[in-house]
This record gives C-alpha cells, structure tokens and sequence, in this order.
C-alpha cells in the first residue's frame, strides 16, 4: 500500500513538471516563474518550502522525546517570519530579480558583493541540503525496503528531474501542493489522535499487544549487584556512573539498568543490540524479520491512576493530562559500551519522567545549567528569530509573485499555514511519545510511525507526504543554489556573456552538479542528527546575510564594502564557531571539553559581530564609495 | 548595470508608512519573544505555573507566541491596506505631507 502510494505520488510529481517545463523557456520563468504566481498559491509554497524534514520528521521526533524542548524549535521557526513580514517581504521585492544576491547588490552593483552574496547562499544551501538528504534516505529505507544510499541516490535524481525541466514553476506547485497535503493530513493525523486519547497500555488499536517490562528488587554486595528472581551475568558501570547488568531472565540473556529509587536497588528490564563478529544481536537473540527492537513509549499513570483509558480528548484535555503533575510518562534512553567480550553494546532503557517535567523545558536545552548552557539556548533562540528572513530559497520565493503587496499576503497565508502546523507538532510528538509507537533508535520516523498505528492507508499518505516534504526543500534549495552558480557567479560576476536560452541551460547544468553534491553529502552524513544541522543552517544564515539585508533596507551608510564584509565575516565566524564547539569535536571523535569554543550555537557571538562590521567598514569607506 | 526587478511595481507612495508600522509591529513581537526567552533563562520553573484550564505557562506562553504572530500578520495587513487604498484614492494627501515636511524642516 505505501508503495503505491509513493509511486503514484511520485509519478505525479514528474508529470506535472514535465508539463511545467515544456512552458518555462525563459530565465524569468526558470528562476522566478516569471513572477506571475498568485499570492494564495505562493503563500502554501512558502509552507512547503519551509516545513522540511527537519519540521515533519525532526521536530515531531525531538517533542516525542525530548517533550517541549522540541516545541521550541516551532516556536523559534514561526517567530522568524515575523521578521520576514514586518521588515523584510516588501522592500525585497522592490529590490531584486531573482536571487539574494540581486537584492543586496541592487544598489551597488559590486564584484565583492556578488562573490560574497553568492558564496553565501550556496554555503547556507548546502548545510540545509545535506539533513534533507538525510532525511531521504531515514525515510526511504524502511518504506521502501532498499538500503539508505540507494534512497538518497533516488531522492536525488527525482530533484533533479523536477528542478531541471522548469525549475521555479514546477518547485512552486510541487511545494504547494505538498504544503497543502501536509498540513490537511497532520490535521487528520491529530483528529485521530484525539479520538483515540490516552492509555497506559496503548496497543495501537489492538494490533500490537502492549509489552509489560519487567522490573525486580536488587541488593549490592562487596559492589556486587544481586538479585533473587534473575542471575546476573555481567556488571558495567558506564560514564556518569549509570550501572547496566547482562541478565539471564526466564532462559533469556539481556542487559537491563540498574537504577537506585526511594532507597531501593531496581532492576529495570530494557532493550538492547550488541554487534557481535556475525552480526547484530536483539534483546539475546540474533537480528530477524521477527526480532527487532519494541516499539515504545507510554503513559504509566494518567493523574495519578494506573492501568486506565481516558477514551477521546478535546485539545485542553490532550495537554491537561499530560502537564498533571502526577501523570507519569514512560520515555527510552540510551547509551552505548563495550561489554566484556569486547562487543560494542547500545541498551536502550526505561526512563520515567513526570508530565509537568515533559511540558516545560528543561530536558534537552539546559535553562537551569550553567552560564554557559544558557547562553547556548539564548544563541539558538536568537538563530532561530533571525534566520528564516535570511535564508535564499525562502528569499528567492518573493520574486514569484507580481508585486509587493503579493509578497506581503503571500508571507501572511504562510505563518497562518505554518502557524497551525507547528501546533499540530506539539500533538502528534506528544502522541508518538505515548501511543507505543517510537523506535527507541530512531525518533525521526515518529510522525509516520505514530501515523501506522492508525492503518496502512494513513501511514502510506504519511509517508508519501514526508517524502515530498522532503523533495520539495530540496528543490527550492537547488533552485536557490543553481541560481547563485549560475545567475550569480557566472553571469554577474564573472560576466561570462549568455543568451537567455544560455542563462537557463546553465541553470539547469548547476542543478545537476549541485544534486549531485547533495547525493554524496546525504550519503556520508548518514546517522547525524536531522534538527542540529538544520540549526546551524539557520545560525550561518542569520550571521551572514540578515545584518546585509536589514542595513542595506535602514541605514543609508551602508556601503557596498560594508555588506561585501559583513556577509564574509558572518560566514566565518558562524562556521569557525561551529567547527570548533564541542558537538563537532564529538563527531570528530575528540573529547567535546578540549573543544576550544564552549558553546554550539554560534548566533549569539557571530550575528552581532557581523553587524558591527558592516557599521565599521561602511563607516570607514564612506568617502571612497560617495 | 543594476539589477531592475523580476516584475515592475512602480512607485508605492504608503512606502515609509509600511516601514514605520512594520519595525513598530517587529519591536513589539520582538519583545514578547524575548519575554518568553527571559522566563526560561532567569525563571525557568515558572514556565511549569499551571495559569489555564490545566494548561502551564510554557504551553499558553509558546502557543500564544504562534497566535499572536498570526493575529498581528492580519492586522499588519489590514492597515497597510487602508493607508494604500487611502492613498490611492487621496493621491494630494501625499504631496500636501511632503510639502509639510519639508517646510517643517526649513
């Protein structure tokens, strides 16, 4: 069922650009669909473009595990389109053609700011790029049975197909009808969801019996652990002084977390996956079609009672129940180690959390840490404020409709949708967090996963909307990519001379190259985390253009110098920042405390520093510009 | 040789007005976002004060941020509307101000 589905979408999909194509001729229609969509259209596209895999996928994933932290990440992303209403939809429209480089330089007409323009959307484009491929293969894999390089390989090629036969125009209606699709069956999605309402042994609509984890009492001897009903094999303490036992439970070996509550020893039966010479091994038997890691994620006490249904919610009640202090929820962690054999160990373990814990931050972002964790949280909100009006192939979008006044209603139909999808992400995260729908592995496929629990007809919908949303960013984001190497560089600022008909043939040579960049990154980024990267995205959008944008559109100092600066300095510092903060160091397998910066959000320290450049610099080549 | 437009908009005499209205309407959204981020950083239990039918501070105050984001995009709208259909129908209105203006400066 989710085959075709998929297929029929996808066939779909190509059809329609093709038919778009063979109207787009010239460069106009390429890069900016000749200016001519309405504003209604333009404003869902808006949505399709800016509801990635990292708002569908990352974000649903993140509330379902980390509860409201993730919720901020929608928050932070519709606050930014406030900026991009109010300051920057109108004025930018006046100013440019097709790219964000034509709107900065409109002015000016500098080499400097054509090559840092340029360079700069295709370094943002880029690190946006590789978690939507990432996210391609994630999604692929298990809907369609095929290994993730091969996913990301055909996600790759169907983008390109679309980008290269009519560029903007199919991007516009393939993003609008994937934004309207979205948003209606997230609708759909949530309605579901609240008809089902809580239970603390969901079985996903009697389909998969609810698993009982066991749990025993435990008493440590000589540093020992002992305990009556199970025969303890194996003892590892792992960093942060966490104890995990290898168990032999009722004939069956496994590792289970040993955990110290009201005084006394628990022995918490979990789940784990040890890679062994032959291969993986499941909770003490070997990976199979039947043995996989469970499903999970429940509610042990909905307001203090156990072993209830709340039968259908209305929206307050959704939230109410689980804010209630005395409701329990039932989230998984994990952690990896190598046990005695020598074998790399990943148990994924029980980790029960109050409901006023789940819907208050706290879990992922450290608000009451250090100075320096806080800190990091004020970067990422200041990010997330500033870089929506900051990113090219959101910026690209304003030149698809007529006029100004289009842009601004257009920029008003898009919070409106996004708006009410992000809601919708608190209810279905919060849902996959206690449905017993998560993949302790892996939290990005919870929306889908949630979606299963209800049919194979909504999973297979679900599916094939999380694949366009993720062929739709990409699109926009090879538009917005080609139209800086092409259009950009060699157009403006080389000046190599091209015929219309040239201009957009190099559009689409640029789309093929780009693409085929983006098939390599997705393929050796695999495993990295979907919403961190798209934060980063948003940090060097932030730092690199949006001090360009809004000093060019307010103070009339500004030189072509001081943008030409400012966008070089922000990208510097935003990248420097990141390549040495501590989450890089732990991918590149170093101690993340040698890390030289001590925070990972760079926004906080490289958005001002790139405005007090451009202030300076213009400042200072006031005279030579006049 | 500049960039001209991908369409051609033509003059917009309610220009400085949308400007004024809009980094009016971005200070005070600004604000209320930044009061949100303050609570979590300075206070950040607060945020877990039940304050509505069962609902916390953090819940109200984060969807609030998305509802009021929307509410003030349509207000936005609506009066840039009026200043531009005022403007359109009162083209004199525009000169008479800057003739003020620029007295007022002499």
């Amino acid at each position: 069922m989710a085959i075709v589905v998929f297929i029929v979408f996808v066939v779909f999909v190509i059809g329609l650009s093709l038919y778009l194509g063979s109207k787009a001729k010239s460069s106009s229609s390429y890069y900016a669909a000749g200016g001519q969509i309405h504003w209604g259209v333009n404003g869902i596209a808006f949505a399709g473009d800016y509801l990635s895999a990292a708002s569908f996928l990352g974000i649903c994933g993140l509330i379902a595990t980390v509860g409201y932290d993730g919720f901020l990440y929608s928050i932070g992303y519709l606050a930014g389109w406030i900026v991009a209403l109010f300051v920057v939809a109108e004025p930018l429209k006046r100013l440019g053609k097709y790219t964000f480089t034509d709107a900065v330089d409109a002015n000016y007409n500098s080499r400097g700011i054509k090559l840092a323009a340029a360079v700069s959307t295709l370094i943002v484009s880029v690190c946006y790029l590789i978690p939507q491929m990432v996210g391609a293969g994630v999604l692929v894999e298990p809907l369609l049975g095929i290994p993730h390089a091969w996913g990301v390989v055909m996600v790759g090629i169907i983008v390109i197909t679309i980008v290269a036969t009519a560029g903007m125009a199919s991007t516009t209606y393939v993003q609008f009808l994937k934004g309207a699709l979205l948003i209606v069956f997230s609708t759909v999605l949530v309605w579901v969801v609240l008809g089902r309402g809580f239970s603390t042994q969901p079985d996903q609509g009697g389909k998969v019996p609810f698993y009982h984890y066991t749990q025993v009492q435990a008493t440590t001897v000589d540093g020992n652990i002992q305990a009556e009903e199970l025969e303890i094999l194996e003892q590892v303490e792992v960093k942060g002084g966490q104890l995990f036992v290898r168990v032999n439970y009722q004939g069956q070996e496994n590792w289970w977390y040993a955990v110290e509550t009201d005084g006394t020893l628990k022995l918490k039966e979990s789940q784990s996956v040890v890679a062994k010479p032959k291969g993986k091994w499941i909770n003490g038997a070997p990976e199979s079609e039947t043995n996989k890691l469970r499903q999970v994620g429940n509610l042990e006490q909905i307001r203090g009672e156990k072993l209830v249904e709340t039968g259908s919610l209305s929206i307050i009640e959704f939230l109410a129940s689980i804010t209630d202090k005395d409701t329990i929820v039932r989230t998984w962690k994990n952690v990896s180690f190598t046990d005695a054999a020598g074998d790399k160990v990943t148990v994924y373990y029980p980790n029960d959390v109050r409901g006023d814990r789940i819907m208050r931050p706290g879990l992922k972002f450290k608000v009451e840490g250090t100075l320096l964790e806080r800190l990091d949280f004020l970067s990422l909100m200041l990010a997330l404020f500033l870089g929506t009006a900051a990113l090219p192939h959101i910026l690209i979008r304003y030149y698809t409709v007529p006029s100004p006044a289009s842009a601004r209603k257009s920029t008003i139909v898009a919070i409106a949708a996004i708006g009410f999808f992000y809601i919708l992400t608190l209810f279905m995260g919060l849902g996959a967090m206690v449905n017993g729908t998560m993949n302790p592995a892996d939290s990005n496929m919870a929306a889908p996963l949630l979606a299963r629990s209800f049919g194979e007809l909504l999973f297979a919908i679900i599916s094939a909307i999380a694949f366009a949303t993720v062929l739709g960013t990409v699109s926009g984001l090879i538009v917005a990519a080609s139209g800086a190497v092409a259009h950009d560089l060699l157009d403006r600022y080389l000046q190599i001379k091209m015929d219309d008909r040239q201009k957009v043939t190099a559009g689409k040579i640029s789309a093929f190259v780009i693409g085929g960049i983006a098939i390599i990154l997705g393929i050796l980024f695999k495993g990295m985390n979907v919403s961190f990267l798209v934060g980063l995205a948003f940090a060097v959008a932030a730092s690199a253009n949006l001090p360009a944008i809004v000093m060019l559109l307010f103070w009339k100092k500004t030189t072509a110098r001081g943008i030409a600066s400012s966008i070089i300095v922000g990208i510097v510092a935003s990248l420097g920042l990141i390549a040495f903060s501590p989450e890089l160091y732990s991918l590149y397998g170093l101690n993340p405390l040698d890390a030289p910066v001590p925070f990972s959000n760079p926004g906080l320290v490289s958005i001002p520093l790139s405005f007090i450049t451009l202030v300076v610099v213009s400042l200072l080549t006031q005279k030579r510009e006049a | 040789m500049l960039h001209e437009p991908a369409a051609s908009t033509g003059k917009d005499p309610a220009g400085p007005y949308k400007r004024r209205l809009g980094i009016w309407m971005f200070l005070f959204y600004a604000l209320f976002y930044a009061g949100f981020v303050a609570i979590n950083l300075l206070n950040p239990l607060a945020m877990g004060m039940i304050v509505f039918a069962g609902l916390n501070l953090a819940t109200v105050y984060g969807i609030g941020l998305i509802f009021v984001a929307f509410i003030q995009s349509l207000v936005y709208d609506a009066m840039c509307r009026k200043k531009e259909a005022e403007l359109e129908e009162n083209p004199e209105q525009i000169s008479k101000k800057t003739t003020k203006t620029k007295k007022g400066k002499a």
